[in-house]
């Protein structure tokens, strides 16, 4: 009887080594997602009328199944992990345009009046005004995108070794070992939760100026993304 | 007599669809003092004031700020030299009050320690607890938050300061304050301040000068408030400025001028002779004062039994007037909320120094009314008058 952790040679990994590998393939296409829709999101803002097409466009993609995705890039990328990334990063991006979009929205006329005439130039206005006050929205969005991305990763199982601990379920099957699919489920579940937890903190360490009445009950207020996810996964 | 800093020079600002906001308007705007655009919503006030510091582009016409194109200068130098409070104060909610006031000394290029430095200081002039400088906005009432606005816009000392409706988003009582406040400020430092509200009240206690500005943004009145008071230039002026303005002119006139009587004060332990030789018939009721000597009501001489004065038995006595600081505003209203139709006058100790009757007060407000011809005509200009000269607190 083989272990809870002990991992079929043919993912050449460790659980570890898988939980590594997942990280990464999730965390980097949401890091990507944020580099395109913070520039996509402020346009967006100046040009009231590009909103709603770009909103159109990346639902649009969000509903393109990631295996179609796959046979698409498999051609220019093969079996790599950069062909799960990229679908992930577009993905991300149905999330982070409106939440970054709504964020800087946010701010209220006044306080850009007020910034304008006191001299800020619209660079200065987007980074030292705009930007730290959408924090709490751009990170909103941030949660359910990793959340989403780290569940998401496990398709990667399609195009051969790169679903991570995905793969493991797939390996539940092959080697009719139902724990490993328990342990590939159960560890994405905890990494989502850690993942959540820590922008969570990152929020509360950039942001001391919000009002601090909802620390009693958490996140109430949001939906959580977590289950967010899971629905995601059926995917 | 000042000079003038900013001139508007028939300015006119059309929008793409056709809407005039302002139409062809010019002011002088005096410096060292506050001139105020008041008008309804529409007038073109916000676009006037905006118009100043370039957040809107004229259509027509030039402004010139001590006799330079504003356009000659980069419109963030401009901006950097004229402070701007705007309604509910529009501070950065993500920067402590402190920083939030160092922000333009920052701008400026100003080290982070001596901005700071600079912004405390600030926060002592217009009053705010130093305890609050670590604090953040949503932590502020709204009164201390547009403190905090006035505080930075004045943090890097410019000399123009533009305030567009700071105070009519916080309550009455906060509100006086507020003002009571922005003279004292201004009183210390003399900047030229543009200051836009749709509160006439507000136009006449804080201008030095008062434009009235009607919808489709023009001119219908400059002058100083004293002025507008008494003689509206046509029925819309006279319509904005309500139905008491006869009464509100009142406090332009100061009430040093009153004869107070003395003698029919008396102590709450006064004898019966006391009584006796202060009821000479000079008033019909004798003005009781506590053993301080503050006012505490009024009473017919024959009611009072000497050694046992019920000081709520008294007729009341209305709101005191300082005649060295109030306006014969406040000594009328003192004299018709009593039902003696007396007033009290005080020192600035809060003792009473005499009384005196609603006739003397009508006197004295005839004798004003003839030292300044009232039915002259208002001209559209400050030729007249130099700025603060007429002002009293009222």
């Amino acid at each position: 009887m083989s272990g809870f952790f002990d991992i079929p040679s043919d993912l050449q990994h460790s659980w570890l080594g898988l939980v590594g590998l997942h990280l990464r393939e999730a965390l980097l296409p949401v890091l990507a997602g944020l580099v395109v829709s913070l520039p996509l999101a402020q346009l967006c803002v100046r040009l009231r009328w590009l909103y709603p097409p770009v909103l159109w466009v990346t639902t649009v993609l969000y509903a393109i199944p990631s295996l179609a995705f796959f046979v698409l890039l498999i051609d220019y990328t093969g079996q790599t992990e950069l062909t799960v990334m990229i679908p992930l990063t577009v993905y991300s991006l149905v999330v982070l345009v409106p939440a970054i979009v709504d964020g800087v929205r946010s701010v209220p006329p006044e306080t850009l009046a007020a910034a304008t005439a006191m001299g800020f130039g619209p660079v200065r206005r987007y980074f030292q005004v705009q930007l730290p006050i959408a924090v709490p929205a751009v990170i909103a969005g941030l949660r359910v995108a990793t959340v989403s991305s780290i569940s998401l990763v496990s398709v990667g199982a399609l195009i051969g070794n790169q679903g991570a601990l995905g793969n493991l379920i797939n390996d539940a099957n092959i080697y009719n070992r139902p724990e490993l699919a328990v342990n590939a489920v159960l560890s994405m579940a905890v990494l989502a939760i850690l993942a959540d937890a820590l922008l969570v903190a990152v929020r509360l360490l950039l942001t001391p100026w919000m009002p601090r009445a909802g620390r009693r009950r958490p996140a109430a207020d949001v939906p959580d993304p977590a289950t967010a996810a899971l629905e995601d996964a059926v995917r | 007599m000042f000079g003038v800093l900013i001139r508007i020079d028939s300015v006119t600002k059309r929008y793409p669809d056709g809407t005039v906001a302002v139409d062809r308007l010019s002011l002088e705007i005096p410096d060292r003092s506050i001139t105020v655009l008041v008008g309804p919503s529409g007038c073109g006030k916000t676009t006037t004031l905006r118009m100043i510091n370039r957040m809107v582009e004229p259509t027509e016409g030039t402004i010139l700020l001590d006799g330079q194109d504003i356009l000659q200068q980069p419109v963030n130098t401009l901006r950097r030299s004229m402070g701007y409070v705007i309604q509910n104060a529009g501070l950065f909610q993500h920067r402590t009050i402190l920083d939030n006031i160092a922000t333009v000394p920052r701008l400026l290029g100003w080290g982070k320690d001596r901005a700071r430095g600079r912004a405390r200081e600030l926060m002592e002039r217009v009053g705010l607890d130093a305890a609050l400088a670590k604090r953040y906005p949503y932590q502020l009432s709204g009164g201390q938050q547009q403190r905090v606005g006035v505080a930075r816009a004045l943090a890097a000392d410019p000399p123009v300061l533009l305030m567009d409706e700071p105070f009519s988003a916080v309550d009455p009582v906060v509100r006086k304050g507020l003002q009571d406040e922005l003279l004292r400020i201004q009183a210390e430092l003399g900047k030229t301040i543009v200051f836009v509200t749709h509160d006439i009240d507000e136009a006449v206690k804080l201008g030095t000068m008062v434009a009235v500005l009607r919808t489709g943004g023009r001119l219908a009145q400059y002058a100083p408030p004293a002025e507008l008071l008494s003689a509206p230039a046509d029925a819309f002026v006279e319509d904005f400025l309500g139905a008491d303005r006869g009464i509100r002119r009142l406090s332009f006139f100061p009430a040093t001028g009153l004869a107070l009587l003395t003698t029919p004060i008396v102590a709450v332990d006064a004898t019966a002779e006391q009584i006796a030789a202060r009821a000479t018939g000079e008033a019909p009721y004798l003005l009781v004062t506590d053993l301080d000597g503050r006012p505490l009501g009024w009473s017919e001489p024959h009611e009072l039994t000497a050694g046992s004065i019920d000081p709520g038995r008294l007729l009341s006595h209305g709101r005191p007037f300082v005649p060295g600081t109030d306006s014969l505003r406040a000594a009328l209203d003192c004299a018709v909320l009593s039902p003696t139709g007396w007033a009290v006058a005080v020192g600035a100790d809060g003792r009473a120094t005499g009384v005196v009757s609603q006739q003397t007060i009508a006197e004295a407000i005839r004798g004003a009314h003839a030292a300044v011809p009232t039915d002259a005509p208002a001209p559209h200009s400050l030729a007249k008058g130099g700025p603060a000269d007429a002002k009293v607190a009222g």
